[in-house]
């Protein structure tokens, strides 16, 4: 009998050791006499069940264990030749009908996990590359109006419509325009573009072929972390596969349309995440922040028209363009079309990543997905967002998850990360990490945010000695609001709100009790 | 002067002119240059910013600008082995701080600084993208989940052998 086992390759899964247990299934399996054939997949971001292992029975299709350590994988073999696989501990059922992944709505992340993130035509049977033969077939503005009737808004926390962004790359004359995917994702909390980069690195570089034709750039650049090196080995091998079979190149698919594509690494800098600093970077310059105007849809990389995108933004686009924008703004609410893919991380049982229409409360999806914090602790604080969104407290995890919702209280979705905090936490220690984080990663262009956040984390230094003053927290206040206000971009605009959330919400760990801080505003 | 894996000077100063001259070729070629280089010497010499600067056209003091602005670029003599604790809010969530406080006593080793006998250094980062399985720590090219104080030493001397 040949047995057919997929083991994630996705760097959570080998965090947590899938290595070792894929290692330790040949290694049983050769002892055993049993042939198998072991897929490295990419992973479903179940990643409260990893190490994952799927084994594809004829009649159930695939099933699932999770989490498998190497030491089980002797009694697994024997429970699959004895057909007992059901009763194994750690036996999940049809993948497809774990509770955790069924009750999704997996639009992006439907490919994740099925197969080799190499397989191209595993990648094409699977629905890819539809977007791009139907992009082929349009003319640009039609490939630019599909995605305005999509509704679709940028992923990577800013949330602008992405396709206004792109009609003012398309209006902008120019020879040379670029499509620039930012890959720098460095939001603690946030693992959704490595996982996608890791387990569907085809869907990416479709999107970024489907902008190119839009807007008439002929070439991309996907700016990555340094952090992410499974992510740059993947994408890099995806890339020369893909111009091996024309789907890169100086004549995509046959069409004479050219597009290239070129991986670029940063080198551990959080503001290179922002787009203006991220395009200083790619030129070979400091990640320094630019004033805004001139936009980068008229004057981006090189001065010349640029459409930056998140990786999810321009992922999502291959789902838009093959089964039109229509299909993909059914879901979702309000200004919040689509679905959107939360990170659920921190102090959690289950986590990983979570892809569901805009709307699910935070409430949902911190109990029913995550099953609460690991450490069997009252959930006591919720960072949405990054490291630059608010700390919410229990009282408000009933928020769902929009736009417009986080935003009526005073919080942001960001990039969807959601860091779970349990009651072990001391929230002031929280507030001087954001500043002392914002100090440490400043660009250093603009006085309100290199030099505000060294003087806010010298307050909340004292906060955290108990040595503060009253008029500590009034200073503090007043830092933040010039941050807010005179900050060039998100980095120093937005490092308040993480502090005066923790601070409005949490007051009691300022050394304040309930409103004593108010009145002595 | 020799380099961190004892690349005699000669050599080393064409290694330096080759990759910057490749890399001077193509746009925005600074950062894949510089990241060249320190994958291969262990990290930017500050003798050999003149030539990067003279490849790509810029000032000596741009080149400088940029290898300090970026925290990946170390400007002495080190080896590219390294030991990372995520210090960022999602590992914080699950014990990160217990393990930053902890590394530097359990491993021997001070923050940025190389090991004394055992040829790595030791470094705080802000999120691998490990964030459902902290406190994560990367060595080398490996990341590791749900690491605890305790077993860290065994990890690194599994990965970085003495």
């Amino acid at each position: 009998m040949t047995l057919t086992v997929y083991i994630s390759q996705d760097t959570t899964a080998v965090a947590v050791g899938a290595d070792r247990v894929a290692k330790a299934f040949s290694h049983a399996a050769s002892e055993a006499g049993i042939d198998i054939i072991l897929i490295r997949n990419g992973s479903r971001g179940a990643f409260g069940f990893e190490p994952l292992v799927e084994v594809d029975m004829a009649e159930q299709g695939r099933v699932a264990l999770g989490p498998v350590t190497p030491g089980e994988t002797d009694a697994l073999l024997a429970a699959i030749a004895d057909g007992q696989l059901d009763c194994h501990p750690s036996y999940l059922g049809p993948v497809n009908d774990i509770p955790w992944l069924a009750n999704q709505t997996r639009i992006t992340f439907k490919r994740c996990g099925e197969g080799d993130p190499l397989d191209l035509s595993l990648y094409r049977q699977l629905g890819g590359y539809q977007g791009l033969e139907r992009a082929l077939s349009l003319s640009p503005q039609a490939i630019v109006d599909e995605v305005k009737a999509s509704g679709l808004r940028g992923r990577g926390g800013a949330a602008f419509p992405t396709g206004i962004k792109w009609q003012t790359v398309l209006d902008a004359a120019g020879e040379q325009k670029y499509i620039v995917c930012n890959a720098d994702e460095g939001d603690s909390g946030t693992f959704a573009d490595r996982l996608l980069m890791e387990a569907d690195p085809y869907q990416l570089i479709e999107g970024m072929t489907i902008a190119g034709l839009a807007v008439g750039a002929t070439k991309g650049f996907i700016y990555l972390r340094s952090e992410y090196p499974r992510a740059q080995k993947m994408l890099e091998q995806a890339i020369e596969l893909a111009i091996t079979e024309g789907y890169l190149g100086a004549n995509l698919r046959g069409s004479g349309q050219r597009f290239e594509l070129e991986v670029r690494m940063g080198a551990g800098s959080y503001i290179c995440g922002e787009e203006t600093a991220l395009l200083n970077s790619l030129e070979g310059k400091r990640g320094v922040v630019r004033a805004k105007p001139p936009l980068p849809a008229i004057e981006g990389l090189f001065g010349k028209p640029t459409v930056v995108n998140n990786v999810l933004t321009l992922a999502s686009v291959t789902s838009i363009l093959a089964d039109g924008g229509a299909e993909y703004a059914r879901h979702g609410v309000d200004r919040s079309k689509g679905t959107m893919p939360l990170q659920l991380a921190g102090n959690i049982r289950r986590g990983g990543l979570i892809e569901v229409p805009f709307g699910v409360s935070l409430h949902q999806i911190i109990n029913e997905w995550g099953g609460g914090t690991r450490s069997g602790r009252e959930v006591r604080a919720v960072q949405v967002g990054g490291p630059l969104g608010a700390y919410l407290a229990r009282e408000q995890l009933d928020v769902p998850l929009t736009y417009e919702a986080l935003a009526e209280i005073g919080g942001m979705l960001g990039h969807g990360g959601i860091v779970v905090f349990d009651d072990s936490v001391d929230m002031a220690k929280q507030a001087h990490f954001a500043m002392d984080f914002c100090a440490k990663e400043s660009c250093g262009k603009c006085t309100p945010c290199r030099i505000g956040a060294v003087r806010g984390r010298e307050v909340l230094e004292r906060v955290c000695d108990s040595t503060a003053s009253s008029g500590d927290l009034i200073l503090l206040r007043d830092l933040c609001e010039t941050m807010e206000q005179a900050s060039l971009c998100a980095m120093g605009g937005l490092t308040p709100l993480p502090v005066k959330s923790a601070m409005d919400n949490f007051p009691e760990d300022f050394g304040v009790t309930d409103n004593h801080y108010e009145v002595a505003v | 002067m020799l380099s961190e894996n004892s690349l005699p000077v000669k050599a080393m100063k064409a290694f330096v002119e080759k990759a910057a001259t490749d890399h001077a070729a193509s746009q925005g070629g600074l950062l894949p240059c510089l990241h060249e280089i320190q994958a291969k010497l262990g990290y930017i010499p500050d003798d050999c910013l003149d030539t990067i600067a003279t490849a790509f056209s810029l000032s000596r003091a741009e080149v400088h600008g940029v290898v300090s602005f970026y925290h990946d670029f170390r400007t002495s003599p080190s080896s590219n082995q390294c030991v990372q604790i995520c210090c960022a809010e999602a590992c914080q969530a699950s014990g990160s701080r217990a393990l930053e406080a902890g590394a530097s006593g359990v491993l021997g080793i001070a923050f940025d600084e190389m090991h004394p006998t055992d040829n790595y250094r030791l470094e705080r980062v802000y999120c691998l993208g490990n964030c459902a399985c902290g406190p994560s720590v990367r060595i080398n090219e490996e990341v590791y989940g749900r690491v605890d104080l305790a077993e860290l030493p065994a990890l690194v001397r599994e990965a970085i052998p003495s």
